[in-house]
This record gives C-alpha cells, structure tokens and sequence, in this order.
C-alpha cells in the first residue's frame, strides 16, 4: 500500500436546502494521477472547493489530512501555502498583464517593495520551459491561445512549489493538440512527483493517464477504482457514475403527441468571440405538438448555446442553418421575433439572466409579454396582479403575495416564477434549460408535473438537462450532445443511461 | 408640489403582517425619505425661528430648485436604467443660449423660440443616446465629453457675451405667477387661483386614490390595512392642503413652475410606474440580460432615455434663463451633480434598477430645504457645500447599510 498525500474523511456539506455532499471519503496516493468522476451535479466541484479552502474549514463537516498532519484551511491562499494549487475550469488570467506577471501574481518577485523584472521575467521564461511553452513572458496573456494560458496556468502552479495539482476539467476548452500536450505535462509532473487531481468527463483521457479513479454520485463516494490492470473500462466506469436506482421520482403522464412545430436543420454555430471555433455542429432536430423532447449531453457540449442560438440568436456568430415552424421557415434574428414565433427559451442561470431579482414578482411573471397587459403603452396593474396572482396559486409559489421581492424566494419559487413567466407568452415551443437545477427533490416533482401539463396542452416542450434520469423520467424522445454535435436520437424505449452516456462521450472523428 | 404624494401611495401595496411594529418598519425603507423631509424642514422652521416656511420663502424654494428638480426626473430614469448624465448643466446652458439668440439675434417670437429649444434638447439628447445605445460607449464618458462639448457650444454661441432683455412672456415660464389680479385685490384675503387649484389636486389625489383601492378590492388583490392607506392619504392631503394655504397667503399665488412641475411628476411618475416604457426602463437596469432575453429592445430603451433627458434639461435651461433673464456662458453649472445627488438621496442605486420620480423630487426638495435654510442662518458657502456632502454621503451610507442588513438577515 503506498502512502497517501491526501486523505479526506467523512466529508460532509451542506447548503441551504440542498445536501452537496455526503460523507465523501477519498484517498489520494502520493505520486499519482487520480480521477475524479461523476455526473454534473455530483459534488465534484464542491469536493474539491472544500479541498481548496474555498470552503473555509467549520462549513463542512468531515477531516483532511495532507503530506501527513491534519489541515483546516482558511481559504485558498492557507491551501497554496501548503502546496495544494487548484486550476478552475474558467481560466483566472488577467488578460491585460503579461504572461510573466501572471504567473507571480500575489507571488511577486520583489525587493523592497519593487518589482525585480528581470527576475520575474527569467524565472517565467524557466517556468514555461518546464510545461513545454516557447513564448516570450513579457506577451500579454490575453494575446495567446487557451491551450496555452491552461499551461501558464500550470506554470503558475509550478511557481508555488505544488505538492497537489487539482484540474478542474483541463480539457473542456481545448482542442486535440492542446489537449494532448495538456495530458503529457501532467504525467511529466508526476514523474517529477508532482501528484495530481484531474476531474473530467473525458473517459477516454481518464483511462489513457490516471492511476486511479474516485466515482461520486449524488454527494456521495461510490466506490475507488485502480486502472492499472486494465480490467477498468469505461462502460465500468459509466455504470458507476449513473447506477442509480430510478424509484417513483416523476408524475405519470400519458403522452399525446401531434403534428411537428419545430425543425431545427444543419444548425451550425461559432463562438461569439472565437469566430472559428465552432460551437454547434450541423444540429438537427425535431419537436411535436405535445411531446417532451431531451437533450443530453456533458458540461461544454454546446446545449445551452444550441438552445440559446435558436431563441433569436441570443448566443454566438456566424449562424447558419434553418428554423421550421410548423413546416414553414421561419427568420428569427432577435429574441422579440423568436417570442413573436411562439419560442420561449427558459435559461438555467435564473439569477443572471431569468429574473430582475431587484423586482417583485408579478413584474417578473409579466416581463415576456408586457404588451398583453398593455393598451397603448399603458400597462393594467391591476390586470397584471391578478394573472400573477393566479400564477401564484396553480404553480405554488411560495411567497407572501406577488409583490415580493423575486431576490428573495427560495431556487425553487425562482425557477416557478421563471416559468410563469414564460407561460405567460403563451408559446407554443418551450425550452427549459436545466429546469431542476439547484432545486430541492419536492420541488422537482412540481416542476415535472408542470412540464407535463405543458406538454398535455398541446406545446412543444424542450428540455436541456445533466441530469440522465431526470430525462429518462420526463422525455419522449432523447438527443445527444457531445462536442457541438448530435450524436443520436433516442426513443424513450430504447434508452438507457448506459447507452445515453455512451453516445455523450463519444469523440469526434 | 401639489401631487408630490400621488405616486407614493400608488406603490404597490406589502403583505398584510399582523404585527404593526413590524409593519411600520418594513415601510421605513418606503417612507424614510419623505420622514426625513419632515425633519429636516421642522428642524430649520425650528431654528429659523419661523422663518423657513414664511409664505414667500415657501414660494422662493419651489422657483429656486425648480430646474433642478426638473433635471432629477430625468436623472433618476437614466438612473435606474444604469446609466449617469453629466452633461445636463451644460445643456441646459447651451439650449438657453440658443434660445436668446434666436429672440435676441433672429427675432424669432417667444412661442417658436421655445419650441425650437425643446427639439434641439431633444437632438443633443438623440447625439448622446446614439453614442451610448448604438455605439456601446458607456454614458459616463459620453456625457462627460457631452458636459465639455455643450459647454463650449455654449460659449461659442454666445461669443462670450451674455443675453439679456428676455420678452415678457419668456420670463413667466421662470419667474410668473398663475393668474395674478384674476380676482379684485379686496376680494384677495388668500389667492383664489391657488386654492382652487389646491383643492382641485388634493381632490384628484383623495379621489385616484380610493378609486385605485376599490378595483383592488374588486379584483380581489392584497391590499394595504386601511389604517395605513387612510393615514397615508390624510398626509398626502394636509401637505397639498398646507402648501396651498402657504402659498395663497404669499405675495404672488401660485409660481407657473410649480404647475410645469407638478405636471410633470404626475405624468413621469405614471410613465416608470404603468407604462411599458417604464416598466423596460426598470428591467432594463436590473438585469440587462434578462431583459434582452425577454425580448425587451434594450437598445431603443437607452436611445430615447437620453432624448427625454436633452428634452427635460433643454426645459430647465429656458425655465432657469427666464428666471435670470440673462443667458450666459457659465449657466447650469453644476447643475448635473445637483440632479445626480438629488435622485440618490432618494433612494435610487448606483447599480440601476431602483429609484422613483417622486424618490428623487423629494431627495431635491431635502437639498433645496437645507440650502435655503442654512442661507437664512446665514451659515457661509463653504459650510454648505461641507454639510450637502455630509448629506448625500451618509443619505446613500444608510441605504447601502439598510440593503445589507436585509440581504444578510436571509442567509
């Protein structure tokens, strides 16, 4: 048995109303490469933000010991002082300093208050060489590629003598190339006995460079899996990952599905800044009257800027493609003629781009269709207190009376005021980006229930989630979704999470 | 201020919560601003030993800050939207002394003049819009270089001279009065004109009021305790009732201004409240992105708030020029900070989505009051301007401290 670096015990985290994780245990042996993997929403990112001191220690329950002696971090500079460093997935460069001045930010080379340039300048051009960058330090790092600022993020990591290196999905953004060279670098710091933590979605780099890897589920720990002998595939480690047990968790409903309203064909879309990176690949879909269609795919597949891209290209560039509804094409160039259409697009981020939390809600509820509140640019306030106020009672929001402030209401009674909102445009394609999405279990069951009666009322219904049995529950047909492109078309019948997770991985040719 | 209180009681109405301490303190936030009115105008009656609300004092701080609080409607729209304006001293400036050259220089008459100086307020306004709405430059920028820009256009308009001799009828919309002489001078205990008009508004308010609350009470919607509603509307009514009295007893009756103004308040304040340009305005300011994926034209939102703010500053240019009869190079200035300071002091967020008309309209009624007050203890400039800042500082302090106090409380 070799020594462990890190031991977490017991690790237990609650917030309000939503248990993250759940006496997680997790070993990390010294000179090694181990994975961590697990469906969104697993806990992996809350693990480690405990781990990092993100998470001061006393808001989580459960011990860490690391290099040997038991640690209660206080935040993330107490971790880095003991060697822990951990890379997010949203890269943390300043864009207008330089590659140099990255690297030792909060870590100057100074005297006496002055910056030593050259120093700093020599020892990044040493640092970069060690993650096999060839560029001049003084660049600003807002000028190179993300390939390369993951690596100076690296460097930024070797810089502060690590001892734990956490990746927080390296990958996600890369290309190929850049990915490839990504994972060479780490299993060259592990040779210089560096130990890392990489979390990924990406089996097929898990089995290609980990030594071990650490399945969570629902907050919990499922089980440590060594991937030395080979004997590990990556359908073990699906199975790992999505086996749980389906009990009664969604309403019954019998679908009654109509004539098609929405094509979506040869959808093809480009990062708004980026604009060769293609983010949506030639998508093609299809929804009926009545029927609740899913997309599945991982973290960075492209399914909100799919769904956003089609709600009047409210996301990317260089849009082509063609939108049918109800056989006929139609132009949607803004998000007031995809409204007109009859399209509502319901967003996962309720807080940034869903509600004016400032607001109370009924001016919520009324903010997609003002106008049929409105004669002649004057709104009936007390036309408008009595839909939210029905509002209020069939979609059960919990909240004192319709002028509460939206800021105020639990996630669940945010995300219901989301959807009233939109119920209220009357649409007749609905697409609900991760509707259950930070949402308690019994509130989850309402939302479900609405969905049906949605889809019972004859709309389209769209839904976009992380959640495979979430879709397995509520769907009548399942696409996927992995790097821009739709990998397969499901029937409910036929899937299985399994299947599911396989076509989400799958790689481009 | 004849309809000052309105819009006050138009807003939306909390839950009913049994426990009336509670209740009073969840208003305070609401009413605070208008309490402190109340403080600020007895402590100085107090200290001015009577002499702050004097009929004809009364009457000299509507027509002093009448511009000003002009200027804060707009502010506070811009405001809420998430935008600032500096520019507005130095439109009003600019559209005073265009509007003296077209009567002095082009011998335009007074009616055309003013309506000119209406639309080129307006055009300097759709200039600014442009920059900020279609350009993606931020407004302080914009009207910063607005404020330069305007104020050279000022200068050069006027060649560095100054205008005077303003005809008759320019001069009433500053400094007239409503009617004066309407009726015979020994029938004039109290000016007929302004009770009547006094009357008239506190009827209008008593009678919007419970009108408001019987379709409330028909649609069945949660509504203010009586109590409440009754004591709000016995306030809102006795302030009318008060400064009808004050100014019927005055040498003059009733400023135009006043008129303009409380028209105004009414129309601005039904317009953020009921229409859907308002209702964009707010959601625009409290969540840009949301708004736009609401399908809310963000863009034509910002364009036309800073036309109706080239529009109101270029009213307040004419209004302050007539007042002055004089139209000079160093007009309005300083007038932006005063509106900027006015529509903060009541209540609006630097970080837009918050702030009422009659918010601001009483934040520029604190200032006003403080600024005639210490005037008339003789207290100097410099201690002015050190106490409005102590002011607006610790107006805003209280605000921002009350919000964390309440975002806290639910964690």
């Amino acid at each position: 048995m070799t020594e462990h670096i890190l031991e977490m015990r017991g690790i237990s985290k609650t917030f309000p109303g939503v248990k993250a994780l759940s006496d997680v245990n997790l070993a990390v042996s010294r000179g090694e490469v181990h994975a961590i993997c697990g469906e969104n929403g697993a806990g992996k990112s809350t693990l480690m933000k405990v781990l990092s001191g993100v998470y001061p220690h006393g808001t989580y329950d459960g011990d860490i010991s690391f290099d040997g002696e038991a640690v209660s971090f206080k935040d993330i500079k107490d971790s880095e002082h003991s060697g822990i460093v951990i890379i997010h997935q949203e890269l943390a460069l300043s864009p207008y300093l330089s590659v140099a001045e990255n690297i030792f930010l909060g870590n100057e080379r100074s005297s006496r208050g002055f910056i030593d340039w050259n120093e700093t300048n020599v020892e990044a051009a040493k640092l970069l060489k060690r993650v096999g960058l060839t560029l001049n330090p003084v660049v600003r790092a807002g000028d190179i590629g993300v390939g390369k600022q993951q690596l100076v993020e690296i460097a930024k990591a070797l810089s502060k003598n690590v001892k734990l290196l956490i990746l927080d999905e390296p990958t996600a953004a890369l290309n190929d190339e850049d990915s490839a060279h990504l994972l060479g670098l780490v299993k060259g710091l592990r040779d210089e006995g560096v130990t890392s933590i990489i979390i990924s979605h990406k089996l097929n780099e898990i089995r290609a460079i980990a030594d071990s890897v650490t399945i969570l589920r629902d907050g919990r720990t499922i089980e440590t899996l060594s991937l030395h002998d080979g004997s590990v595939t990556e359908d073990r480690i699906i199975k790992g990952m999505v086996g749980r047990e389906l009990k009664n968790r969604y309403p019954e409903r019998t679908p009654s599905i109509g004539a098609e309203i929405l094509r979506v064909e040869d959808w093809t879309v480009h990062h708004p800044q980026e604009h060769s990176r293609v983010v949506v690949d030639r998508a093609n879909l299809s929804v009926r009257a009545g029927e609740i269609v899913g997309i599945a795919g991982l973290m960075g597949a492209g399914r909100t800027e799919l769904a956003m891209s089609i709600f009047g290209r409210s996301y990317g560039s260089n849009i082509t493609g063609k939108l049918y509804k109800g056989g006929k094409e139609i132009s949607v160039r803004t998000v007031s003629e995809a409204i007109r259409h009859g399209i509502a697009y319901a967003t996962e981020d309720r807080k940034r781009y869903g509600l004016n939390l400032l607001d109370d809600i009924k001016r919520n509820i009324s903010g997609a269709a003002l106008g049929k509140l409105a004669r002649r640019g004057w709104v009936d306030s007390g036309r408008e207190a009595v839909v939210a106020g029905g509002y209020r009672t069939s979609m059960n929001i919990k909240a004192p009376s319709v002028t509460s402030v939206t800021g105020k209401l639990s996630g669940g009674n945010q995300q219901k005021v989301v959807l009233s909102k939109w119920m209220f445009a009357d649409p007749d394609v609905l697409i609900l980006d991760e509707p259950t999405r930070g949402i308690d279990v019994g509130a989850k069951y309402e939302i479900y229930t609405i969905i049906n009666s949605l889809a019972a009322q004859g709309k389209a219904v769209v839904v976009i989630s992380s959640e495979l049995p979430e879709l397995l529950g509520i769907c009548d047909r399942i696409y996927t979704l992995a790097e821009g492109s739709i990998t397969a078309e499901v029937p409910i019948g036929e899937a299985t999470p399994e299947l599911l997770m396989q076509h989400m991985t799958k790689e481009k040719d | 201020m004849a309809s000052t209180l309105t819009d006050a009681a138009l807003k939306p109405a909390a839950p009913t919560l049994t426990d009336a301490g509670r209740f009073l303190a969840s208003r305070l936030r609401q009413i605070g601003i208008f309490v402190a009115l109340l403080v600020i105008v007895t402590l100085f009656q107090l200290l001015t030993a009577g002499k702050l609300l004097q009929p004809d004092n009364v009457s000299n701080i509507i027509v002093q800050n009448s511009y000003i609080l002009l200027l804060a409607i707009g502010m506070v729209m811009i405001i809420v939207a998430g935008h600032i304006d500096l520019s507005v001293g130095s439109v009003a400036a600019f559209v005073g002394a265009m509007s003296g050259i077209m009567i002095q220089d082009w011998n335009m008459p007074w009616w055309l003049a003013f309506t000119a100086s209406l639309v080129i307020g307006g055009l300097v306004g759709a200039w600014q819009g442009f920059w900020v709405a279609y350009m993606g430059i931020p407004a302080f920028i914009v009207t910063l270089a607005g404020m330069l820009v305007f104020r050279g256009l000022t200068q050069i308009t006027l060649e560095n001279r100054r205008i005077t001799g303003f005809p008759a009828e320019y001069r009433q919309l500053g400094g007239g009065f409503l009617f004066p002489g309407l009726f015979p001078a020994d029938t004039n205990i109290l000016d007929w004109t302004t009770v009547g008009l006094g009357l008239l508004a506190a009827g209008l308010l008593i009678g919007s009021q419970l009108r408001g609350r019987a379709t409330r009470a028909k649609l069945k919607l949660d509504d203010e305790p009586m109590a409440w509603f009754a004591t709000k509307l016995a306030f809102g009514a006795v302030v009318i009732l008060g400064l009808t009295y004050l100014l019927a007893s005055s040498r003059s009756g009733t400023p135009i201004v006043l008129v303009v103004l409380g028209l105004l308040v009414v129309t601005y304040s039904a317009v953020m409240g009921n229409s859907v340009f308002g209702r964009h305005i707010y959601a625009r300011g409290g969540n840009l992105q949301a708004a736009q994926l609401s399908g809310v034209n963000t863009k034509k939102i910002d364009f036309y708030l800073f036309v109706n703010m080239g529009v109101l500053a270029a009213l307040a240019g004419l209004i302050f020029t007539g007042r002055l009869n004089s139209a000079g190079p160093g007009a309005g200035n300083l007038f932006e900070l005063d509106a900027i300071a006015a529509a903060f002091i009541g209540g609006a967020a630097v970080t837009g989505g918050v702030g009422t008309v009659i918010g601001a309209i009483t934040g520029g009624l604190i200032m006003g009051v403080l600024n005639n007050g210490m005037s008339l203890l003789g207290v100097g400039s410099d201690y002015q301007q050190f106490i409005k800042g102590m002011v607006l500082l610790l107006a805003v302090g209280f605000d921002v401290f009350n919000k964390r106090r309440a975002s806290s409380a639910l964690k």
